[in-house]
């Protein structure tokens, strides 16, 4: 309230090159959760264990206490980018995420001060941890019946793979924290999206864009790339229909969940484009576009596509140079994409004309293409440094697609799975209705190294990496440094034991001898980097003359 | 790179593996048996971590609503 993070003014673009691969994104994974000795156990309390075991972990890195509650003041969604608010009489109770999914921690930390809560993560009242701020920027939360971690905000496609896979390795110790207490059922981790029995989960990618862009073009320009985009980024499925009635494989552990066109909801007739407007930033320049229809993904390749392909979409969209395409009918024709593992499919479009997936991925490779090198981001020297990969990556992966399928599978998910899967079907004669191949569907997605099958491959070369293992696990601790990312993750690992909490785009600070809480809004994304804030973080060891500094405050005034 | 693999590493300090010829590249069928080998290498591996009693697993691995 009484200052921002310091920096430059930025305009929408924040000073990254616009055109090409590099905007600020993030993900979100809600991970597939599973305690094989404890079937009944309540889903909820499971994911709060995760939680309540990872802080355990950062307890131990950190003498500090490297977790700090989250902020909800800045929660919004139920607010449409068409323009309205849903009314929260009419909202289905799990689109009411602004609100803690049990005792409101924060309202209590806001209103009292820390001491009411105890160092141990757990309340008087003896409600688990259900949220937490990590020191990468991340948050790592229980929603719905799901354990949930969203990346820090990142600028590039890159960046985006390695804080992702870093959550991975979050839940992965929260897994081993859980297997090596003798008093709780070991609990297993699945970065999957559906139970294949009608339940699907999501994983979400976010996009900041200039609010001046008119929502309905996002629409136009994104549901046919959307439609197609599975091919290159879909995680493979066995079963087909929301509960696997029907016997088979499909690209997309999503596709079959998807009932609309446009909407607001997540959970309930899912919409290939979701419309929840919650900025986590200055409302009246930016949009977060949430997105929804991605499937989790492991490999490397196809995530750094999933996210890389896509802010390039974004760009056109944004120059007015999407192509002109529309899809017939995009939910059945995503459903049939989807089923159709041969890529010899046809696609219906609203002129009439026949087109296979792989060609209208070309089409929007072609355009994204030409427009990344008449801005210049594309150059392999003097470009923006991650649009040129990008590009490569993208022609190299559909020209496999359209030719040698093997060499495929060793980035793109869904073939790699189903490489997997034949090998299966061939040695041991079995059918898609084998309960065998529903397995290694699963276990594909175990986040264990020894038990999850894309480890497996992984370990022996047969998948490619883009990021290597070390900064991966550098980001599990080290925020990306330049977001505001940077500013919350160093404000959660230096001064954990003086925050009240944080959330996108605010920290609060509750320092000793200061009467009041201090927020700390951080609602420009791309202040509150390394560059803008290192210095201040290397001049102060405590909080009180951080803060004092910060705010332009005496100390203890 | 199954050919690769089998090429003789190159000596710089002795003359005597000059008369030794690199081995031939693997002919294609020979090198799709090496997939194969790849394949069942790996399916016996596999065999080894996937949890026990398929369908149970399968079955059990149940979830309540997301996103």
């Amino acid at each position: 309230m009484t200052a921002v993070v310091p920096g430059k003014p930025a305009d929408t673009a924040g000073g990254l090159p616009v055109g090409g691969a590099m905007r600020v994104m993030g993900s979100e994974t809600e991970y597939g959760i599973h305690a094989p000795s404890a079937p009944g156990a309540n889903a909820t309390m499971m994911s709060a264990r995760v939680i309540q075991a990872y802080a355990q972990v950062t307890r131990q890195r950190a003498a500090g206490g490297a977790e700090t509650r989250w902020d909800y003041t800045d929660e919004e969604p139920l607010h449409d980018a068409r323009g309205w608010t849903l009314e929260r009489s009419s909202a289905d109770p799990e689109q009411l995420t602004d609100q803690p999914p049990v005792l409101d921690a924060e309202a209590i930390a806001l209103a009292y001060g820390r001491q009411e809560l105890e160092a141990d993560g757990e309340d008087e009242s003896g409600t688990l941890l259900m949220n937490m701020v990590l020191g990468n920027g991340a948050r790592l939360y229980v929603d719905h019946a799901h354990p949930e971690y969203s990346s820090p905000e990142v600028t590039n496609p890159r960046a985006a793979v390695t804080w992702d896979a870093a959550g991975d390795l979050v839940a992965l110790a929260a897994v081993r924290r859980l297997a090596a207490d003798p008093e709780l059922p070991p609990i297993n981790l699945y970065k999957n999206n559906t139970d294949n029995k009608s339940v699907s989960y999501g994983s979400h990618e976010n996009y900041l864009m200039p609010r001046s862009v008119p929502f309905g073009e996002i629409v136009r320009g994104l549901t046919p790339f959307f439609v197609t985009r599975q091919i290159i980024c879909g995680a493979g499925r066995v079963g087909l229909g929301q509960d696997s009635a029907r016997a088979g494989y499909q690209i997309s552990q999503r596709a079959d969940f998807f009932e609309t066109e446009v909407g607001l909801e997540t959970t309930i007739r899912r919409p290939i484009i979701n419309t929840r407007d919650e900025p986590h930033a200055t409302a009246d320049k930016y949009r977060r576009l949430h997105v929804i229809i991605g499937d989790a993904n492991l490999s490397q390749a196809s995530n750094f596509l999933k996210f890389g392909t896509t802010a390039m979409v974004l760009s056109l969209i944004e120059a007015g140079l999407a192509p002109r395409i529309e899809v017939h009918e995009p939910v059945a024709a995503l459903q049939a994409v989807s089923h159709d593992t041969s890529l010899t499919g046809l696609l219906r479009l609203g002129d009439g004309r026949r087109i296979s997936a792989l060609d209208l991925q070309w089409i929007y490779f072609e355009a994204a293409s030409k427009h990344a090198q008449d801005t210049g981001v594309a150059d392999a020297v003097d470009g923006d440094g991650h649009t040129h990969e990008v590009l490569e990556r993208w022609s190299a992966t559909l020209s496999e697609l359209g030719g040698d399928r093997a060499a495929a599978a060793s980035s793109v998910e869904w073939l790699a799975k189903l490489s997997l899967l034949e090998g299966y079907r061939q040695r041991d004669g079995l059918g898609w209705d084998n309960a065998r191949l529903g397995l290694v569907d699963l276990q594909w997605a175990d986040i264990r190294p020894e038990k999850g099958l894309y480890y497996r491959l992984l370990a022996r070369d047969r998948m490619r990496r883009i990021v290597d293992d070390a900064a991966i696990a550098r980001a599990v601790t080290e925020p990306p440094s330049d977001t505001r990312a940077y500013f919350r993750g160093r404000c959660v690992s230096r001064f954990g034991a003086d925050l009240a909490g944080a959330s996108w785009d605010s920290v609060i600070f509750d320092v000793p001898g200061r009467g009041r809480l201090q927020r700390v809004p951080t609602r420009e994304p791309l202040r509150g980097t390394e560059a803008l804030t290192g210095g201040l973080f290397a001049r102060h060891r405590e909080a009180g003359t951080f803060l004092a500094e910060l705010l332009g405050l005496s100390p203890g005034s | 790179m199954a050919g690769q693999e089998q090429q003789q590493p190159q000596s710089r300090d002795t003359e005597v593996d000059e008369d030794v010829p690199a081995a031939p590249p693997a002919p294609a069928d020979a090198q799709a048996s090496a997939a194969t080998q790849g394949v069942d290498d790996l399916l016996d591996e596999i065999d080894g971590v996937l949890e026990s009693n398929a369908e149970e697993f399968v079955r059990a691995f149940v979830q309540k609503g997301g996103q």
